[in-house]
């Protein structure tokens, strides 16, 4: 393999975010290699959509640096780290509920089909040909979960699971190089979430991109994840494999052990 | 046969619905059977159609308030008037005048919603709503101090009186301050009406079923995610406004072609509000709707003269009816069958 190939696709150092006097996220580094499957985990509260919120730019961080496949995302907004190739989802679902599942779709393929406004008032062959590519391609991506069926349905009316599901595909269609996935498997049941797992993977493969997810289901995150950094009071206290995070005593103290008590 | 999208059939249902209004309206007319103030009505009829069609774009397609619609219509109106008249020696066709007076005011219109929409639409909120209420205001006084003559040396402004003009004798005064645009050609008729409300339809409907569109509702519907979708937010925002504001001119320059004096205080707050509450009965980003309850709620007042003092409760009762009507599902799955039968005789016939 190249060098080009070992080199991390996104890198992230003493990146921290202060709300008032809350300190959200302090000093947290990552490194994602190009096709890594990259797990965060920790307790409520402790800070781990602050960080998606800051590698997409919905915050701009206080602290810390954040390059993407060599570039430095500094003075990017939310819409440039996507178009740099970041993609997410996020915990509280956000789908255009009044549009078509095909069209939610078709937004993620937005900036990759390229026709105008008076093409497309017009109807120019460009509004044709553009228009039946990307309702092609979105068939295609609907596909990976099975959801083809489903494209004339309103996003807003589709059941929690395929929701989250739909939105995996939106963030895929704008061709992301890395794929931010924030509690996928949220709302899903046990046969759902091993079906996620498997699509997770298979995403991979076939993208070749890297993925972060925050998780509370262990099996999963367990089950597909490379590497794992698990987060407390917006510090991160562990890294490693899963099988070093599920042995750190820290991390049983934190937040492992705690969820065998509440269950 | 290729399957016809359920946009494009809802689209071409409501080309024949404006087709059919026409013919009837045109036979109506031709036969004599039409009362000289209900025919009167017909293009105020076609510019509230076209007003609410424009205002839908922002309120229902984009998402966005504006409460001052009736001032980019009065910028097309003005400019249209001075369009038409200033040219009335040199282009003797008046429909070409017609065309050139709507699309100056379209532009006009256009370059003033651009000037609000820049700084305003950057902003999240309800800002919108009150600069356009302003500018609402703003426009209808600095038209009401705004004097404009024709010579044979070219157009005249002022801003004080008709004499500061310094018209050569024989001149024209077109725009007369708060007496208004007096001495106007009427140029407009019913067809140039229809195929105008036929031309906004064709864009707006066309428009919302595009890439552009789709990212309109988008960003309607989810801000955040269409930004993490890499949509240029300001970009769209701004192409459904300025393009309502252009309509709105177009519209108001068809208006005001209609008769011989239009003042500025004929677009004010309430006009804006009327066209509003044509938007919110018909149903927000219903188009057909808004047309529907525009054309109705613009003839009713007049169908009610003869109810004299009751008119005003009636009118009332008719609202409250037609929004009962324009939401409930029901209602509206009928209202949908019955267009659709509708549409489907008259492509028969047509056939
Ligand atoms: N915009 C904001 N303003 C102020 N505080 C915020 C803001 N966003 C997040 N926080 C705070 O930052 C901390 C981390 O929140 P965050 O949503 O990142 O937690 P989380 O790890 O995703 O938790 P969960 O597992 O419940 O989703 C919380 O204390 C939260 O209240
Ligand atoms: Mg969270």
């Amino acid at each position: 393999m190249s060098e080009k190939d070992n080199r991390p696709i996104l890198e992230v150092s003493h990146l921290g975010i202060d709300f008032g006097g809350l300190t959200a996220v302090d000093d947290f580094n990552i490194s994602l290699a190009k096709t890594e499957i990259a797990g965060l985990i920790g307790p409520n509260g402790a800070g781990k959509t602050t960080i998606f919120n800051l590698l997409t730019k919905v915050y701009q961080p206080s602290r810390g640096k954040i390059v993407l496949d060599d570039k430095d995302t500094n003075g990017m907004n939310t819409i440039q780290v996507n178009r740099a190739g970041i993609a997410r989802t996020f915990q509280n679902i956000r789908l255009f509920d009044k549009l078509t599942v095909e069209d939610n779709v078709k937004i993620g393929l937005h900036n990759h089909t390229e026709y105008n406004m008076w093409s497309g008032i017009f109807r120019l062959p460009k509004y044709w040909n553009e228009e039946k590519r990307s309702h092609e391609k979105a068939l295609e991506l609907l596909s990976i979960f099975d959801m083809q069926d489903l494209a004339d349905a309103t996003a807003g009316s589709l059941p929690y699971g395929a929701q989250r599901r739909l939105e995996i595909v939106r963030a895929l269609a704008t061709e992301p190089k890395v794929l931010l996935l924030d509690e996928p498997a949220a709302g899903m049941n046990p046969s759902e979430t091993a079906e996620l797992m498997e699509n997770i993977r298979k995403i991979r493969d076939k993208f070749q991109i890297a993925v972060l997810l925050i998780e509370h289901d262990m099996n999963l995150v367990m089950g597909i994840c490379e590497g794992i950094a698990v987060l407390n009071f917006g510090k991160i206290i562990a890294k490693g494999t899963p099988s070093q995070i599920q042995n750190n005593p820290q991390v049983i103290e934190a937040y492992l052990g705690k969820k065998k008590e509440a269950k | 046969m290729k399957k016809i999208s359920k946009s494009a059939r809802s689209s071409f249902i409501n080309y024949g619905i404006v087709l059919i209004f026409f013919l009837f309206f045109q036979i109506m007319l031709s036969t004599g059977k039409l009362s000289n103030s209900l025919s009167g009505q017909l293009i105020p009829i076609c510019t509230y159609v076209i007003m609410a069609l424009a205002l839908n774009l922002v309120v229902g397609i984009s998402g966005e308030l504006s409460l001052g619609h009736a001032g980019f219509m009065s910028v097309g109106a003005f400019s249209g008037v001075v369009v038409a008249t200033a040219l009335k020696d040199v282009i003797t066709v008046s429909p070409i005048r017609l065309i050139l007076a709507i699309v100056i005011g379209a532009v006009l219109a256009a370059v003033a919603g651009t000037i609000i929409g820049i700084p305003v639409l950057r902003l999240q909120g309800d800002y919108l709503a009150i600069v356009t209420l302003a500018f609402g205001e703003i426009i209808k006084n600095v038209l009401n101090c705004l004097y404009i003559g024709a010579d044979s040396k070219g157009l005249h402004f002022s801003m004080k009186d008709g004499n500061s003009l310094n018209m050569e004798t024989g001149g024209t005064v077109i725009i007369n301050g708060p007496q208004g645009a007096l001495g106007i050609q009427k140029i407009s008729t019913f067809a140039a009406a229809i195929i105008l409300v036929l031309i906004v339809l064709f864009i707006i409907q066309n428009l919302v079923n595009s890439r552009a569109g789709r990212a309109i509702k988008a960003i309607r519907d989810n801000r955040i995610a269409a930004e993490s979708c890499g949509l240029n937010i300001m970009k769209y925002k701004m192409m459904a406004f300025v393009l309502s504001a252009a309509i709105a001119g177009a519209a108001g320059a068809l208006y005001a072609l209609n008769y011989s004096t239009v003042v500025p205080k004929k677009f004010d707050f309430n006009t804006s509000i009327l066209v509003l509450v044509f938007v919110v009965l018909g149903g927000i980003g219903n188009l057909r709707g808004s047309m529907i309850a525009a054309a109705i709620l613009t003839v009713l007042p007049e169908l009610l003269r003869q109810f004299q003092d009751y008119r005003m409760l009636v009118y009332a009762i008719v609202l409250i009816l037609v929004m009962i009507i324009t939401n409930n599902s029901k209602a509206k799955d009928l209202l949908g069958r019955v267009g659709a039968k509708i549409f489907k005789k008259s492509a028969v016939q047509k056939g």
